[in-house]
């Protein structure tokens, strides 16, 4: 396999050396005669070291300066971070982010779970309803923002206009606190909840057939079968969604601002995280403070990872340790 | 995306066989005729349930469904109303017929044409470019051995960690050092080869094609580029056409970057257009619906087309993950 286009002749060549100078040939002819591999993969490290490894770089020194993007850059030390620490807003921008990302990941993984177990019945048209799931999530979240704005708005959105043909209380879902994180969620929920759905199938479908028909035949009921069969034998495959949607979670930031605007609503209830780092970067044009915000969601998307990936080890050590002693 | 293919298909014979296995078996010591009778009332108890569950299910999943379209289907009820009717109590839940007026209004208010062909230009290019530059590093990744190729690879992985708001501001700072603030190549030269592409493909091509063609290539004298078009690109078609798909519909999508970096108003894509429309003529609706409603129609085309080949492949990535 190896050295594929290497010409025929190198190899006596290098057999003729010793050992130290036949080395050091190797890997210098090794190189220039792999340049049609290194050239095909030249253009992702080029382009990551000019747009990705050093704008990476460049904000590690920007959060260390208050530079607006105009005239010179003077450092300022731990200043940005020892603001941000004491910035309430930052916080605020924090606790809105996670608010938001439990409202909507708990109801969504659930929903999905349902709707891949109902689509793994072998029901007739599955690939249509396949289709129709999974419509939300390809589709601009802009345009739909602007839908929602107007379904969920206060005087005149149709959520409301129910809730009063019902002789309920109309809700001011775009103006309080709470309303406005719920229709933000409800989006969130909206649009990836097929997406996880069709992973779930996908899940569903390796789950092997006997397994089924065993619990059916002891006589286990659906909802027995979804509990005590299905959610196990998923377990790391809920694990992949739970960590994919803590990253969509964390970075939240189309929805707010499209439904809200730069400033994250009434008394800021839709202020996320990214949302907060655009407002102070883009319309404060405070450079420095926008790429600290930036490094500390760093911090706290890894802090997040690393108790994902605890739970995914621990968890899928448990099961495995009955099973093999059953074996023996 | 071929290890799923088998995996889900035999499910159908197996389940239908499942059914027929609770008939006894003909060993029983029962008379005939009550057996006979006592199994038709099983089977029958058993078909109604069946039925039922399969009415429930069918049920519940068009509740689902109507959920996820319903949104579609009042983006464009809006986008045929006038801004009263969408005002008005009890609101109105079918097609209006104001639709060429809103679109009269929508092209006269912004230039929703050049937002439309920046949008294709960005979202083909991207998909052109990516499809190229992560196959031919997937091929070379996948079947040629070469010096660091592992250390490289993992390096290339490892990338995939670093989350894209981190580098919002000085990546403008450098599109502004450039001079590409306003431009279109800063939404389309940065992303023309990604991590997730080159991982998709090599994972493919690994598995997809065989060695022996490569070896055989290699002995008709063929080079690495040659060999690359002639057997590379025609054997991962499914994974590229993939790809492609994805790349356009990300791209098409995108907001956040376009956002910061297009700053002159008459260059927009689809998507800050829209903001701008939403922000700007907050009053007519019934205009700004139609607006929402062109960035999302063309999307909506290339998914249904592709739809077959994305679905599978977006699971397929989700087990191996």
């Amino acid at each position: 396999m190896s050295a594929l286009n290497a010409p025929p002749a190198a190899a006596p060549l290098r057999t003729g050396d010793g050992a130290v100078p036949r080395s050091r040939a190797r890997g210098w002819r090794g190189i220039l005669t792999h340049w049609p591999q290194y050239l095909a993969i030249a253009p992702f490290y080029v382009l990551f070291l000019v747009f990705g490894l050093f704008p990476i770089v460049f904000s590690i020194v920007l959060s260390f300066t208050d530079w607006d993007g105009m005239g010179d850059i003077h450092f300022a030390g731990l200043s940005q971070y020892v603001y941000l620490v004491q910035d309430s807003r930052f916080w605020n921008a924090v606790a809105n982010t996670f608010i938001i990302w439990i409202l909507s990941t708990v109801p969504m993984l659930f929903l999905a779970l349902v709707i891949a177990f109902l689509l793994h019945q072998n029901i007739r048209f599955r690939g249509i309803y396949r289709v129709a799931f999974f419509l939300p999530n390809v589709t601009s979240m802009v345009a739909m923002a602007i839908v929602f704005g107007s379904v969920f708005s206060d005087t005149f959105g149709i959520v409301n206009s129910a809730l009063t043909a019902l002789h309920l209380d109309s809700v001011p879902w775009l103006s309080s606190s709470w309303g406005i994180k719920v229709t933000i969620a409800v989006m969130v929920i909206w649009r990836f909840t097929g997406y996880n759905a069709i992973i779930y199938l996908a899940g569903l479908q390796s789950i092997p057939t006997d397994l089924y028909d065993a619990a059916k035949t002891d006589g286990a009921s659906t909802w027995q079968i979804f509990t005590r069969v299905t959610i196990p034998l998923l377990r790391p495959i809920i694990l992949f969604t739970v960590i994919t949607s803590t990253v969509g979670g964390l970075s939240l930031f189309t929805e707010p601002q499209v439904l809200l605007g730069d400033a994250g609503g009434n008394g800021e209830a839709g202020m996320t995280i990214v949302l907060y780092q655009y407002n102070q970067a883009f319309t404060q044009f405070d450079f420095g403070y926008g790429s600290a915000i930036a490094w500390a969601l760093f911090v706290l998307a890894s802090v997040f990872a690393i108790i994902n990936w605890r739970l995914l080890s621990e968890r899928s050590e448990t099961p495995r340790r009955p099973r093999t002693r059953r074996t023996r | 995306m071929t290890a799923a293919e088998p995996t889900h298909r035999p499910t159908a014979p197996t389940s239908s066989g499942s059914t027929a296995s609770p008939s006894p078996s003909p060993t029983s010591s029962t008379p005939p005729r009550a057996r006979r009778a006592r199994r038709t009332r099983a089977d029958r108890a058993a078909i109604a349930r069946s039925r039922l569950e399969a009415v429930l299910t069918h049920l519940l999943v068009i509740l689902g469904v109507l959920l996820s379209v319903f949104a579609f289907y009042w983006l464009a009820v809006m986008s045929t109303s006038t801004s009263a009717e969408i005002f008005g109590y009890p609101p109105k839940l079918t097609f209006g017929s104001h639709f060429a007026e809103n679109l009269r209004h929508l092209t006269s208010s912004i230039d929703i044409v050049s937002a439309l062909v920046n949008t294709i230009v960005v979202a083909g290019a991207c998909a052109v470019l990516v499809m190229f530059f992560d196959s031919l590093a997937a091929f070379a990744f996948a079947k040629f051995d070469f010096p660091g190729k592992n250390v490289l690879f993992v390096v290339m992985i490892a990338t995939f960690l670093i989350p894209g708001s981190l580098s919002l501001v000085p990546s403008f700072i450098l599109m502004s050092e450039i001079g590409w603030v306003g431009t279109l190549q800063a939404l389309i030269v940065p992303g023309a080869a990604n991590a997730f592409g080159i991982f998709l493909l090599r994972q493919m091509a690994a598995s997809a094609i065989p060695n022996e063609l490569i070896e055989s290539a290699r002995i008709d004298g063929a080079g690495f580029f040659s060999t690359y078009w002639r057997i590379g690109v025609p054997m991962l078609r499914g994974g590229l056409a993939f790809l492609g798909i994805f790349t356009f519909i990300t791209a098409w999508n995108d907001y956040v970057w376009p956002l910061i970096v297009l700053v002159d108003p008459g260059r927009q894509t689809l998507q800050t257009a829209l903001q701008n429309l939403n922000s700007l003529y907050l009053t007519d609706y019934g205009m700004v619906m139609t607006g929402a409603l062109v960035s999302v129609l063309p999307l909506i085309g290339v998914f249904i087309i592709g739809s077959r080949h994305f679905i599978a492949n977006i699971a397929a990535g989700a087990l191996k993950g």
